[in-house]
């Protein structure tokens, strides 16, 4: 251990302060010292997108940061986006688009989910974007932007579905 | 991980002044290539000093014009500042061709163009690389060499530079503005940015120890037809094979390359000036010699030569369908 440093998390509006090890991943803090476990652990490099939770609004891999490298930070897991009675509009339209299967890769799904239509609203540009002063909503930018987030149960069609319907406005 | 303490700086002295006084520490910005690095123990360092907080990330235009992009900017934020989608839309497009949307929200300017090589014998700490581990020896060489570098490499290291964000900035001149540790400042052209592998593949750019990059510049807008276009092995989430940075000029003599870069096919994102002043109107096999001059492919990476005339080929008639439409990218 090197010398632990105080950080304050406010995760799903909550504050907490945390001593952590800078080694310490986001992801790790979550999951082993604030037992949010709705973020999964795949890879762990930030190829496969279980780790993604939202830090000040944006989609993150949570394995590639270090938590104390958050201090202060707002960060948003599945567990703050919406709980059992009153789902999150995205969850609700996952879950009603059959948008997964064993559900491993899902909390990271549901985030970036969310995060991409706010990232179309705000404009941001992905490859499959064709004009870049007018970008929208279609199921070749939902897929390009989705590539980040790996579904080995192959729920992508269904995932893009529940996005769409979303995106659309039809929760 | 191994081991190292953490710091975070409050200004760009202290954080330089950290990086000189702690044996083994280095900046850390985003992460996402350092911490993926530690995990395998590619990467080392015995400090990290955090730069996150030094208020360098913002976007200005600068007295001449140009755009002036705070090195902690972050990659996504970039691509999406209404200048840079208007005026510079060659690098909005290369950086939605990079990594996920994840890594895009993370990854900083300076990071990005600091970006390590994805040689798989660089992160294999049982094979020889002369990168990693200076005079070693080149695993590559006789190895798994299929995206490999064709041009600019050496007999000790034929690793690529990976960056496409980088491939547009040398395409478009931009330059890195620095701080050393002993809190001067100086400005290098992209260009002199990256150092040739020689038989010092560690060393990878002309950075000094504990140099930090604090911002980069672009000129202005040079107008044109912008398009960057990325062969892989898959349709996203992947290096490139080959990536073909391209501002075109059509006039009624044809198609000209005002600018015209490349990833996927050297140690550095690799401009070809030569193909740049080939005037208007010359075919894409004219340009694509000119580029390809002195490539070195190996057994495996030789299909690249191939891909190369093709990519290019296929990125000038998108050129020129985008100026019959009448749009700019």
């Amino acid at each position: 251990m090197s010398d632990p440093h105080s950080t304050r998390l406010v995760v799903n509006g909550r504050e907490s302060t945390l001593s952590l090890d800078p080694a310490v991943t986001l992801l790790d803090a979550l999951r082993d010292d604030l037992d949010l476990t709705g973020t999964k652990k795949g890879c762990d490099h930030g190829q496969c997108g279980a780790c993604t939770v939202l830090v000040n609004g944006r989609r993150i891999n949570s394995c590639l940061s270090l938590a104390v490298m958050h201090d202060g930070d707002q960060i948003t897991t599945i567990e703050g986006i919406g709980q059992p009675g009153a789902l999150h509009p995205m969850q609700a339209a996952f879950i009603r688009h059959d948008g997964f299967q064993c559900g491993f890769c899902t909390p990271g799904q549901i985030c970036s989910s969310i995060a991409v239509l706010d990232e179309i609203r705000r404009q941001v540009p992905s490859h499959a974007t064709r004009d870049l002063l007018a970008i929208g909503i279609s199921d070749d930018e939902l897929r390009e932007r989705m590539s980040g987030n790996l579904c080995r149960c192959g729920a992508y069609p269904n995932i893009i579905e529940a996005l769409r319907d979303v995106g659309e406005g039809h929760p | 991980m191994r081991q190292f303490t953490y710091q975070r700086a409050t200004s760009v002295e202290e954080a330089v002044a950290a990086v000189r006084a702690v044996p083994g520490a280095r900046f850390i910005a985003g992460g996402t290539n350092l911490l993926d690095l530690m995990k395998l123990h590619v990467e080392t360092p015995a400090h990290l000093v955090d730069v996150n907080r030094l208020g360098l990330d913002r976007i200005e235009t600068t007295p001449e014009g140009g755009l002036r992009i705070g090195a902690l900017v972050r990659n996504a934020d970039l691509a999406a500042h209404a200048a840079v989608r208007r005026d510079y839309a060659l690098l909005s497009r290369a950086i939605a061709a990079g990594a996920s949307g994840q890594l895009r929200n993370k990854a900083s300017t300076a990071g990005n163009l600091l970006q390590r090589t994805r040689c798989p014998y660089f992160y294999d700490r049982a094979m020889a690389c002369n990168k990693r581990v200076p005079g070693s020896g080149c695993a590559a060489l006789d190895g798994h060499s299929h995206n490999l570098a064709i041009l600019g490499a050496s007999a000790h290291c034929i690793a690529t530079h990976p960056s496409d964000m980088a491939v547009a900035m040398r395409a478009l001149d931009a330059s890195v503005e620095t701080v050393d540790a002993d809190g001067a400042a100086r400005t290098i052209p992209i260009a002199a940015l990256y150092l040739p592998p020689g038989d010092t593949p560690q060393l990878e750019t002309s950075l000094r120890p504990a140099e930090l990059i604090t911002a980069v510049t672009l000129p202005p807008p040079i107008g044109g037809i912008h398009l960057y276009r990325k062969v892989r092995d898959r349709a996203s989430y992947a290096f490139a094979t080959v990536s073909v940075a391209l501002v075109a000029n059509v006039t009624d003599g044809g198609l000209s390359a005002s600018r015209l870069a490349f990833g996927g096919l050297a140690p550095a994102p690799w401009r070809s000036e030569a193909a740049e002043h080939i005037p208007g109107g010359a075919s894409a096999a004219d340009l694509a010699d000119a580029v390809l001059a002195g490539a070195r492919p190996t057994a495996h990476n030789a299909y690249k030569l191939a891909l190369v005339r093709r990519t290019l080929a296929a990125s000038m008639a998108q050129a020129l369908d985008i100026h019959s439409e009448g749009a700019r990218t």
